[in-house]
């Protein structure tokens, strides 16, 4: 039996498409994905995140518990600052991509993936036996107390504070949410239930992410489509979120990242603090920054008109003697561009920008070229 | 719910075919556009190429997925339609009419016979729930 999201009555009133995603039943559209990807991009879209996991760490040992366990350095973070990190193991290969979020001086939020919430619990338990100051902390998996919804766009900010009234109490102080700075997370109060609100998203857009005790959920969702209506505000589904993600070269775990990858080979090692200090999996991060990687991430661009590219289709090099180099591990037609994007492990030797390659497609080659990540960059906005 | 034109013959797989004496042109259905949306790209088969009834032929991709459509009839491919190709969305706006597929000339007419009616088509797609 599929899990299923407080906002589960509220899909199937919309009618939306629902589909098995990591073991939750997940709207994957409502009218279409092209339409809620564009609605995105111009206005404003929400999604139902509440598959994602929340996990709560605190105690005098809370930070450097986590600065061990995480590869980024959690001790930048001030009261009500997050930022983006990885659980790694040992050996490098990534156990989940996460949000951390700093709520008190010795208390952190984690947002991790749906599909990691027990192996991220699991790995966590190993970390704490490993712990010299196993007392000093205390682990807590909150995934079902909380849900969460992610409402994404150019237009969030005008109207946030109509959904989510008044200043916040804890975290980053500000009189309404749409005074959050990005990556700044605020406790607010919402019809009496305690909510955070923090500036973050994964579409490349200004929005929002609003984590909440699960009876919460569905009147947040009701206050933020009340606000946003006026605004072109569309509900939106897992399709559209992938869409979007795939724009920016943003990673999904189980296709950029897994534990036979590393973020060195991800080419996240911007959020890896190989200077803090020792944590899990640094001596080998360490090693491939400074010896460098067989193959790398990157983002590419179809040339010409061609299907889209799909995840496990061949790599080619684009030279007479051409060879495959590696796999796909994203692809869609975007919706912004009009092109098939995606994201692939090429041999670094091929993986510059400006690279041509040529994806294999039902026995056919089609060129494609390697572009800095993001593929989508938001039109400069005219005067 | 879906259009199913009474003049047409249906596929259990959503291609539907409108005979003309040996001529079968043909597309996907209504159905089977709503349940793929957003088609971004189709490809067609090459003019001349021989097909058995059964056999993918072409294909059709939504955003999310790439889709094999079936030939609902032996014959020689004789017409494909550039227009679809150019604009793929045609097959979501219009599918029985300006974004058909390819035109087939149909080897051995009593395979049609196989074929579902729009009433047995609507059936199917209930089955299908």
């Amino acid at each position: 039996m599929l899990k299923r999201t407080p906002l589960h009555d509220l899909h199937r009133q919309l009618e939306a498409r629902m589909v098995d995603f990591g073991g939750w039943e997940m709207p994957v559209q409502y009218t279409g994905i092209v339409q809620e990807h564009l609605a995105v991009r111009q206005s404003a879209g929400l999604f139902d995140i509440s598959h994602m996991g929340e996990m709560l760490v605190s105690g005098p040992g809370a930070t450097e518990f986590l600065n061990h366990a995480l590869t980024n350095d959690i001790r930048k973070l001030a009261i009500g600052q997050g930022q983006y990190t990885l659980l790694c193991q040992e050996h490098g290969g990534v156990v989940d991509d996460l949000y951390v979020y700093r709520i008190d001086t010795d208390e952190f939020l984690m947002i991790v993936n749906a599909s990691r919430i027990e192996a991220d619990w699991d790995w966590l338990q190993i970390r704490v036996d490993h712990a010299p100051t196993r007392d000093g902390f205390r682990l807590r998996n909150a995934s079902s107390e909380y849900g969460a919804v992610a409402v994404q766009g150019p237009a969030v900010a005008q109207f946030i504070d109509t959904a989510i009234e008044g200043g916040s109490m804890g975290c980053t102080l500000v009189p309404g949410a749409s005074a959050l700075k990005k990556n700044e997370i605020g406790a607010f109060v919402f019809q009496g239930a305690s909510v955070y609100v923090a500036r973050t998203g994964y579409t490349g857009e200004d929005g929002f992410e609003v984590v909440a005790p699960t009876a919460a959920i569905a009147p947040i969702w009701r206050a933020l489509i009340e606000a946003g209506a006026p605004f072109g505000l569309k509900p939106a589904g897992l399709g559209a979120r992938d869409t979007l993600r795939t724009e920016m070269g943003y990673p999904l775990y189980g296709h950029e990242l897994t534990e036979a990858t590393t973020p060195i080979e991800a080419g996240l090692a911007f959020f890896v603090a190989l200077d803090k200090g020792d944590f899990v999996g640094r001596d080998v991060l360490l090693r491939q920054k400074a010896e460098g990687v067989s193959r790398r991430c990157v983002t590419f661009r179809m040339a010409d008109k061609s299907p889209p590219p799909r995840p496990g289709y061949i790599v080619w090099s684009a030279d007479p003697a051409a060879a495959p180099i590696g796999k796909v591990v994203s692809g869609t037609q975007s919706p912004s561009l009009g092109v098939g994007i995606g994201m692939a492990y090429v041999a670094t030797a091929m993986a510059q920008p400006g690279t041509a390659l040529a994806i294999e497609i039902r026995g056919r080659r089609f060129p494609a070229a390697i572009e800095k990540k993001p593929l989508y960059r938001r039109p400069a906005a005219r005067p | 719910m879906s259009s199913i034109p009474a003049d047409l013959k249906y596929a259990q797989s959503h291609e539907w075919v409108r005979l003309q004496g040996d001529i079968a042109t043909i597309g996907i259905s209504d159905h089977a556009q709503h349940e793929l949306t957003d088609i971004v790209f189709v490809e067609l088969p090459a003019v001349g190429r021989r097909i058995q009834a059964g056999e993918p032929c072409a294909v059709v991709e939504s955003v999310k997925t790439a889709s094999d459509v079936y030939a609902p009839l032996g014959g020689e491919v004789i017409e494909v339609n550039p227009n679809v190709s150019g604009n793929p969305g045609l097959a979501n706006t219009d599918p029985y009419g300006s974004g058909w597929f390819f035109k087939i000339k149909v080897t051995n007419l009593d395979e049609a016979g196989a074929l579902l009616d729009a009433d047995a088509y609507r059936r199917h797609l209930g089955q299908e729930g």
